[in-house]
This record gives C-alpha cells, sequence and structure tokens, in this order.
C-alpha cells in the first residue's frame, strides 16, 4: 500500500492502482473517454487529465499513469494529485475543445443523445462557442453488421470497441485504418463481426457512433422504464436491465453482476426484443376439425378436463420446457401431484442428469467467478462460445493470463482461445490421459449439455465425475467439476425434483406416446408423437404450438416475475418489465385457473402464497443472488458407448422460440451460417 | 495524406516466391513464439517489392494467415504506413518531398513538372513509366529539393535536370544517383567553394557579431543613462 494525497485527502491505495482508481477510491470523479476498466489502458483520448505533484511537471492523463510511478515530496510527503485544480480544468477543456472539433452537433438526431458521455462532459468542460473555422472531418459510415449502426463522422477514436473485440470477444473484428486524421474505425473491408458479443460495442461507445441498430430512432433513454431482470437465453442467467415505453420492450441491457456476467450480454439476450412482439400467442386455442380455433379460456378448460378426467392418472404427463421459471414449474408440478401423475419431466433434449445424484451433479461447481481461480481446464462436449458466449469470454479472460492449460473432448470449434485437442467421444474420457499439467491446484471440468443429453449420459457422468477425482479437481476447498447447461430452466428444474417420479415415465417416452394427455409447458425443442393430446402453454407460435391440441397463451419471461436458477446454482429473481398480450396470463395464474376446473384446485391465489409454498417445500429458493453447495450422491458407473460428442447447440442464435421469432436473430443466424460456408471452402 | 483504402481492382491471389518464403520464414523464426506478428512490416515490405511496389488484398490475407493474426491487423499496418503502396504504381515511382525546406528551394517547380509530364498525383502514365506522389520529409533536406525514385534518392533538382532525369529513365539509359549538380554527399556546392575556408568566418563579422552589438547598444544605454 502507498500513501497518496488526493485533493488534499490523503489516502492508502495499492502500489498497483492508477491515478484514475486511486481518485475513484478517494470518491473525486475524473472523467474519460477511453479508460474502461475491463479493456487494456489506450490512454489515448486524454480526457482524464489531472495534475500531479511528485510526478511530470505536466497535466497526466490518471488513467496511464500509476501510483508507484510518482515521487514522495522532499520531506517524505505523499504524492500530490489534484483532480479540480485549474489548471486541470484548463487541460480537460482543451482537450475538449479538440475533440468537438470534428464531432458534429446532432444531438438531437443521434440516438446516443441523453446517455451520452461526450454530451454530459461538454456540460461540464466545453466551451459554449468553437473557435475552429475550417471544414469538419467527414467519415464514411461503416457497416459492422446486423446489431451495430455506425454513425462514424461522432466517433472520437476512444478505440474502446477495438479492444473489446481484441480482447474480450477474441474475435479481432474491428481495427483503426489510415493514420492520423485519417484514422477509421472498421472492420476488415466491411464485413459483418464475427462475435456473439458484439452488441456490447454499443455499450461502451462513449458517444453515438456506434449504437445498436434494431432500436435506431425508437425511444430515448428517458422516456424508458427500467426494469431489472434476468436473462433466460442460456443457463448462465445474466443479470439485464429492460428498458420499456408502455406496454412494449424497447431493449436490454445489460447489469453488472461481477459473479456471472460481469457488464456484458451475448448478442441474443440484447437483441431478442423484436421476437417478444411477433408470432405471440394472445388468446386461448382449440383444435376442432384438425384446425386450431380461438375460444374462450373457459371452453379450452372444459375441453382440457373433459380429457383430463377421461385418463387415468398414469396416463398424463407433464413436461417443462428451457425459458419455465421455478414458480411456473412448482404450480405445474403442484398440479400433477394433485392429479397423482408420476410422468413429469424439465428435460426435453433426454439429459440424464438427475436429482437423485446430488446437486453437486448437475452444477457449475466451481462457479463463474471460479473460472479466475482454476489453473488447467477439461471442456467435454461442450462450445461454450455457442451455449454461453459470456461464460466463453470469462475463461478467455482466464486464459490470456496464461498458465491455463486447455483441453476438449468432442466438437473442435472456434473457441476464441487455443486449447488441446484430445478426442472426439467418451473414450477419449480416461482418469490416466485426463490428467491436468503437473501442479494444477485447480483444475476444471466442463461437462456440455450434449454430452449428458443421450442415452448412455449417466454413464457419462459418472465417468466424467471419475475424471474430476482423478485429477484432484473435487477437494474439500475446490470444486471443479462444472456442469454447463443451455436451458435457464434446467436447474430450478432439478431442485425442485420435477423429474418422473416412481415408475413414471422421462420426456423422450411421454414424447413418443407414453401418455394420453400431456401438458407441454413451452417445450418447444421436443417433437411429440401424434396421439396424445397435448395442452401446449407457451407465448410464441412454434413447434410446440403447431402441435398442441389445446393453445393456452402464457407470459414470456420479461412479463412475468419469476425465479430462475442459473447453472451455478445461483437463484435470481426476475421482476415484470412489461404485460403479456392480448389474453395472454401469466403461467402460474393459468394452471391455477385450471386446477379450479379439472376439481383439483392449487393451495395458492397470489404469486407470494406460490413462493410462500415454495419456499416451505424448497427453503433455498428464497436465498436470492447465493448459490447453496450441493453435496455428491452415488452415481451408477457404466461403461458409455463410443458415439462422439455432440454439442447441444448448432445454431446459436435460434435455440427457443422467442428467438426463432425474431428476425433480428434470423438475420445474424444466416450471416453466420454464410461465414461457416465461407471458412468450409 | 488522404484516406487510404485497397486499390478496386485486385489480383485474385498472392504467394511469396520460393526465395521470398525463404527468407519470410527466417525473418518469422527471429521473435519468440507467440510474437509471429513482429514480423509483420518486412513481410509486406518483402510483399510489396514482389508484386510491382503495391501491397494487394490477398498478400495482406496471406500475410496475416502466415503470422496467425486477423486480417483487420495486417490491414491497420498497411494503410497506417505511407511506404506501402495499395494501388498499382509505375515502373519509376516517384515520392516527390514537398515538406518545408524543399518546398522553399524550388519543390513547387519540381511539382509543376511531374503535374505535366505524368498528371496528377497517384495516377499511372498510360506508358507505365510514371507515377508520383508528394510525401513529407525524407531527410535530404541540405540537398533540397529531392524525389525518392523507387529506392533511390535524386537531390539538388531544377526543372531542367529533372525533366532530363525523367526522359533518360524513361529510355532506359543510365542515371547519376544522388546529387544531380555533382557534389558528393551534402558537401558545400562547388560553385560556392570551400565555405568552411571563407576568411569572413573568423574575422568576427559573421560569427560572433552579436557580441559587438550588444557591446555597442550597453554603452549607449549606459551613456544615455548618464545624460
Amino acid at each position: 500500500m502507498t500513501k497518496i494525497n488526493i485533493d488534499g485527502k490523503e489516502l492508502d491505495v495499492p502500489a498497483e492502482y492508477t491515478l484514475l482508481q486511486a481518485c475513484e477510491e478517494a470518491g473525486a470523479e475524473v472523467p474519460r473517454f477511453c479508460y474502461h476498466e475491463r479493456l487494456s489502458i489506450a490512454g489515448n483520448c486524454r480526457m482524464c487529465l489531472v495534475e500531479v505533484k511528485g510526478g511530470p511537471p505536466k497535466p497526466t492523463a490518471s488513467c496511464a499513469m500509476a501510483v508507484r510511478d510518482l515521487r514522495p515530496g522532499p520531506n517524505g510527503e505523499a504524492p500530490v494529485v489534484l483532480t479540480n485544480s485549474p489548471m486541470a480544468r484548463k487541460a480537460r477543456a482543451g482537450v475538449m475543445e479538440f475533440l468537438l472539433i470534428n464531432h458534429p452537433l446532432d444531438c438531437p438526431i443521434c440516438d446516443q443523445g441523453g446517455e451520452c458521455d461526450l454530451q454530459d462532459q461538454a456540460m461540464a468542460y466545453g466551451v459554449d462557442s468553437s473557435r475552429y473555422h475550417e471544414n469538419k472531418r467527414a467519415v464514411e459510415d461503416k457497416y459492422l453488421g446486423p446489431l451495430v449502426k455506425t454513425s462514424m463522422n461522432r466517433c472520437i477514436h476512444c478505440t474502446r470497441c477495438v479492444r473489446f473485440t481484441a480482447e474480450v470477444a477474441g474475435t479481432g473484428d474491428m481495427g483503426a485504418i489510415g493514420r492520423g486524421e485519417d484514422m477509421e474505425i472498421t472492420t476488415y473491408l466491411e464485413t459483418a463481426m464475427g462475435s456473439e458479443l458484439q452488441g456490447n460495442v454499443a455499450d461502451l461507445c462513449p458517444v453515438g457512433a456506434l449504437l445498436p441498430k434494431p432500436q435506431s430512432f425508437r425511444a430515448r433513454p428517458w422516456e424508458l422504464a427500467k426494469t431489472q431482470s434476468i436473462d433466460v437465453m442460456d443457463a448462465l442467467g445474466s443479470n439485464i436491465r429492460v428498458d420499456s415505453r408502455g406496454r412494449e420492450v424497447i431493449r436490454i441491457l445489460p447489469r453488472v453482476n461481477d459473479a456471472v456476467n460481469e457488464e456484458w450480454i451475448s448478442d441474443k439476450t440484447r437483441q431478442i426484443v423484436d421476437g417478444l412482439k411477433t408470432q405471440r400467442l394472445d388468446r386461448p386455442y382449440l383444435r376442432k376439425n384438425g384446425r386450431l380455433t380461438p375460444v374462450s379460456w373457459n371452453e379450452a378448460f372444459a375441453a382440457i378436463a373433459a380429457k383430463v378426467k377421461a385418463a387415468s392418472p398414469g396416463k398424463i404427463g407433464a413436461i417443462a420446457g428451457d425459458l419455465a421459471s421455478v414458480e411456473d414449474m412448482f404450480a405445474l408440478q403442484s398440479l400433477m401431484q394433485a392429479l397423482g401423475s408420476p410422468n413429469l419431466d424439465c428435460r426435453q433434449d433426454g439429459s440424464r442428469l438427475d436429482p437423485k445424484y446430488g446437486r453437486a451433479s448437475y452444477l457449475f461447481n466451481a462457479t463463474v467467478a471460479g473460472i479466475d481461480e482454476a489453473d488447467s481446464l477439461l471442456i467435454v462436449g461442450s462450445n461454450p462460445r455457442k451455449e454461453a458466449p459470456v461464460l466463453n469470454a470469462r475463461i478467455r479472460k482466464r486464459w490470456l493470463r496464461g498458465d491455463f492449460a486447455v483441453g476438449l473432448i468432442g466438437q473442435q470449434a472456434d473457441l476464441t482461445y487455443s486449447y488441446k485437442y484430445m478426442g472426439a467421444g467418451p473414450d477419449s474420457l480416461d482418469p490416466q490421459t485426463c490428467k491436468p499439467p503437473e501442479g494444477s491446484k485447480k483444475p476444471m471440468l466442463i461437462l456440455g449439455a450434449g454430452a449428458l443429453a443421450r442415452p448412455d449420459g449417466a454413464a457419462v457422468l459418472a465417468r466424467a465425475l471419475e475424471v474430476a477425482k482423478a485429477a484432484g479437481a473435487i477437494t474439500p476447498e475446490w470444486n471443479g467439476f462444472c456442469v454447463l447447461h443451455t436451458a435457464a430452466s434446467r436447474v430450478g428444474g432439478l431442485d425442485l425434483g420435477f423429474v418422473p417420479g416412481e415408475g413414471g415415465l422421462d420426456a423422450t417416452a411421454m414424447a413418443k406416446g407414453g401418455v394420453d394427455v400431456l401438458f407441454n409447458l413451452g417445450a418447444d425443442e421436443i417433437d411429440i408423437a401424434p396421439g396424445a393430446f397435448v395442452i401446449y402453454q407457451g407465448t410464441h407460435g412454434d413447434r410446440g404450438a403447431h402441435r398442441a391440441d389445446v393453445i393456452l397463451p402464457g407470459a414470456a419471461y420479461v412479463e412475468k416475475s419469476g425465479t430462475y436458477v442459473n447453472t451455478e446454482g445461483r437463484v435470481q429473481m426476475a421482476d415484470r418489465a412489461s404485460f403479456p398480450p392480448g389474453d395472454a396470463r401469466e403461467d402460474w395464474a393459468v394452471l391455477r385457473a385450471l386446477s379450479d376446473v379439472l376439481g383439483k384446485r392449487l393451495p395458492f391465489d397470489t404469486l407470494n402464497a406460490l413462493r410462500a409454498a415454495l419456499y416451505k417445500a424448497h427453503p433455498h429458493f428464497a436465498a436470492l443472488d447465493l448459490i447453496q453447495k450441493g453435496s455428491l450422491g452415488d452415481i451408477p458407473a457404466g461403461s458409455p458407448d463410443k458415439t462422439a460428442f455432440v454439442n447441444a447447440i448448432d445454431d446459436f442464435y435460434l435455440t427457443n422460440p422467442i428467438a426463432r421469432a425474431s428476425a433480428v436473430m434470423a438475420e445474424c443466424s444466416a450471416l453466420a451460417k454464410g461465414r461457416v460456408a465461407q471458412a468450409a471452402e | 495524406m488522404t484516406v487510404r483504402r485497397l486499390a478496386e481492382k485486385q489480383p485474385a491471389s498472392f504467394e511469396f516466391t520460393a526465395e521470398n518464403k525463404a527468407w519470410a520464414e527466417k525473418e518469422i523464426a527471429k521473435y519468440p513464439q507467440g510474437r509471429q506478428a513482429s514480423a509483420v512490416i518486412p513481410l509486406l515490405w518483402r510483399a510489396q517489392a514482389q508484386n510491382d511496389y503495391w501491397v494487394t488484398k490477398p498478400a495482406i490475407e496471406k500475410i496475416a494467415e502466415m503470422l496467425g493474426m486477423p486480417y483487420i491487423r495486417v490491414l491497420e499496418i498497411a494503410t497506417f504506413y505511407s511506404m506501402f503502396n495499395l494501388e498499382p504504381v509505375g515502373r519509376h515511382f516517384i515520392q516527390l518531398c514537398g515538406t518545408t525546406p524543399c518546398e522553399l528551394r524550388g519543390a513547387n517547380a519540381i511539382k509543376d513538372v511531374c503535374r505535366s509530364r505524368i498528371g496528377d498525383q497517384r495516377h499511372v502514365t498510360p506508358d507505365g513509366n510514371f507515377s508520383w506522389l508528394e510525401v513529407e520529409c525524407l531527410g535530404a533536406c541540405c540537398n533540397a529539393p529531392m524525389v525518392q525514385i523507387n529506392d533511390d534518392y535524386y537531390e539538388d533538382l531544377t526543372p531542367e535536370n529533372f525533366n532530363k532525369l525523367l526522359d533518360d529513365l524513361a529510355a532506359g539509359r543510365p542515371v547519376q544517383k544522388g546529387s544531380q549538380v555533382g557534389r558528393i554527399s551534402s558537401e558545400p556546392e562547388p560553385a560556392k567553394g570551400d565555405t568552411l575556408l571563407d576568411p569572413a568566418l573568423y574575422d568576427g563579422s559573421v560569427v560572433g557579431a552579436w557580441r559587438k552589438r550588444f557591446d555597442e547598444s550597453m554603452a549607449a544605454a549606459a551613456a544615455a543613462e548618464k545624460k
């Protein structure tokens, strides 16, 4: 720790801190454009100039000067930093004047207006008139893909976007060509960016040069109601903020949570917005003479009641989809229990994970933040870049720090970091050959959902645990055995025990015709054979709705308050940002109303009552934002067959019904497919 | 400087010759593992020399692949340095210095010669012999005005000797590199004789003349104060 005096306040800070970090510690605000705490230091905007005594006798860029670089005074006084002295203020005003020389005065038509760093700081440091009488610089706008719109006249060359794509995203899409006044930010010959995290560059841009394309000219930031929510596009449970105007969701932005998503979100999380408005189920439907016909809630319920009463409890089943909240699944589980059916499953992909193997057998035990501590990694049957791009960025961050051996068993892919390829199938998963490097204290093993969703999934799980144990990944202090789920609802469902009871059928058996009446709670990734009477409760007219005999319209994840448990086992609650369209209702309420008609009234009338019952049955759901560590049960050892692992996700952009309804995601998917075809040539 | 972009017409492919490839591999091996990108400027330079003094898109991509860099990183470098030509140039590519010392010594007249004989900048004559570009200081200010043609400097130019130089180059006749007025490197011009032996340098009338002026003005001031 080193002493430093900031604006007359003396404090102790670590010597490796930059002056800017020290100033923040002291509570002094320093303006900045190019500096970003999660990116490397560029030091090129010069906005963070401060006056120092004990350093160079000129204004100093505080982001690029370390505390240890300053000398103490003649009598050992701490070095002095002045953030608000006349010299610092004048220097910043000068920098601002230079920045504004070429910046257009188009704030009234700029989407960044109202949340623009340059606008805000010009209020503090700008002069009221210009001394510049030459022509302003004009720059051609660039095409960067379907997600980011450019207005390059506004660019101030902070290079945050270039550093983000090079460092965090790892694709190196963007760069600065030319030099001096002719410097331009672009991609290689204006090709679309290839990262799944590219939307973040629009957040990083401190001015209005890079903007989210789908949201252009849609809303002003001050018109939007901001709701804290949780993302369900993957199992990471990224913390998001949903901005809505009236009933319409305008955009989705990340929230900072260092334990989960830092401050990034994937493009699917961000640009799913238009999918929330198209293909929506907004009223109940009933299949009459082979055609789905709009009906009233009562008629739909009556049709269900007739079928349910005619079926024996063993012939009724329920499958929960990937986007269901814990509350919805709890309501459906309670209903199935009341009906006396053991046929329940939340694993529509056929995953062999089971709560009876212990909670630690299906969690990302090391936690996302634990990736930073790990010192070697084996990925089995997974492509984290597609299954959880933000988590993949975290792995890359760890890899960039060095001394991090990554091995991969499964399908080869560009993960944005280098790895040793160790085989394609379970036969490569051998405790002898999969040893981490000598001296690895915290090895980690990521087991993908694809490796478990196969008939020998339980044997793969047992083998992977064996490998992890042999590698020393499971000790009392460190558990490096990590299951990477792809479905947001999965851990919540397994925690609830939403799996077949004694003698019950699993999702695959139910879909193949094992039941006469099937409740389908938003499971769209499973083919249901003809025959059964299917009640589809969901949000979008997707595969599940096409197969349905009754459709009960539900609420999408931004339209209800719900609990989600992410792949680490972290319980997080999302608030409601908007309302379901038309007659659609929150799913637990639909199930509650239906239970009344079926004569099995569920014992809760409000969401709070439901939660009280839920917390009574499963107390850990009440511990929001926390992870309850799990234990490991007995897993029968088997021998997995030799079939190669197939990743759970093939097309990152089209993994769920909301994404498939989104035109933006369809465009991204087509572009990504084109890139793959081009690379194969 | 203007905005520099890749030429519109690009060849289909680029491949180093066997000799250059061996040279490039030696160059890359100079850098430690993981730092191969350091070889990007030498490789671009050699690619340009091999390809009639301009860098093509396939060459940029080839070099990026050789060094394991994203394409944009190599493009950044190729567009940053004006020594990389991004479009075809003449057989004799004239880089004309237009910075202050050359301009004071008559670079504008040389520029006029270029304009009348060749045409606008970055334009190749129909016979493919010449193209020209105004560049910043090339560091031969003592012999201003000067141009660089391909790899060589031609100095002490006048419109007459520059015209003759271009005639000779076009006809393929041998030409004098360096100064066109016969001096060696930047020695004093022959007409002026041995400058350093000029007696005026040593009698106090040129060097140190300020001291005499200073003494005189001090004396005048002292006299004025006495009165």
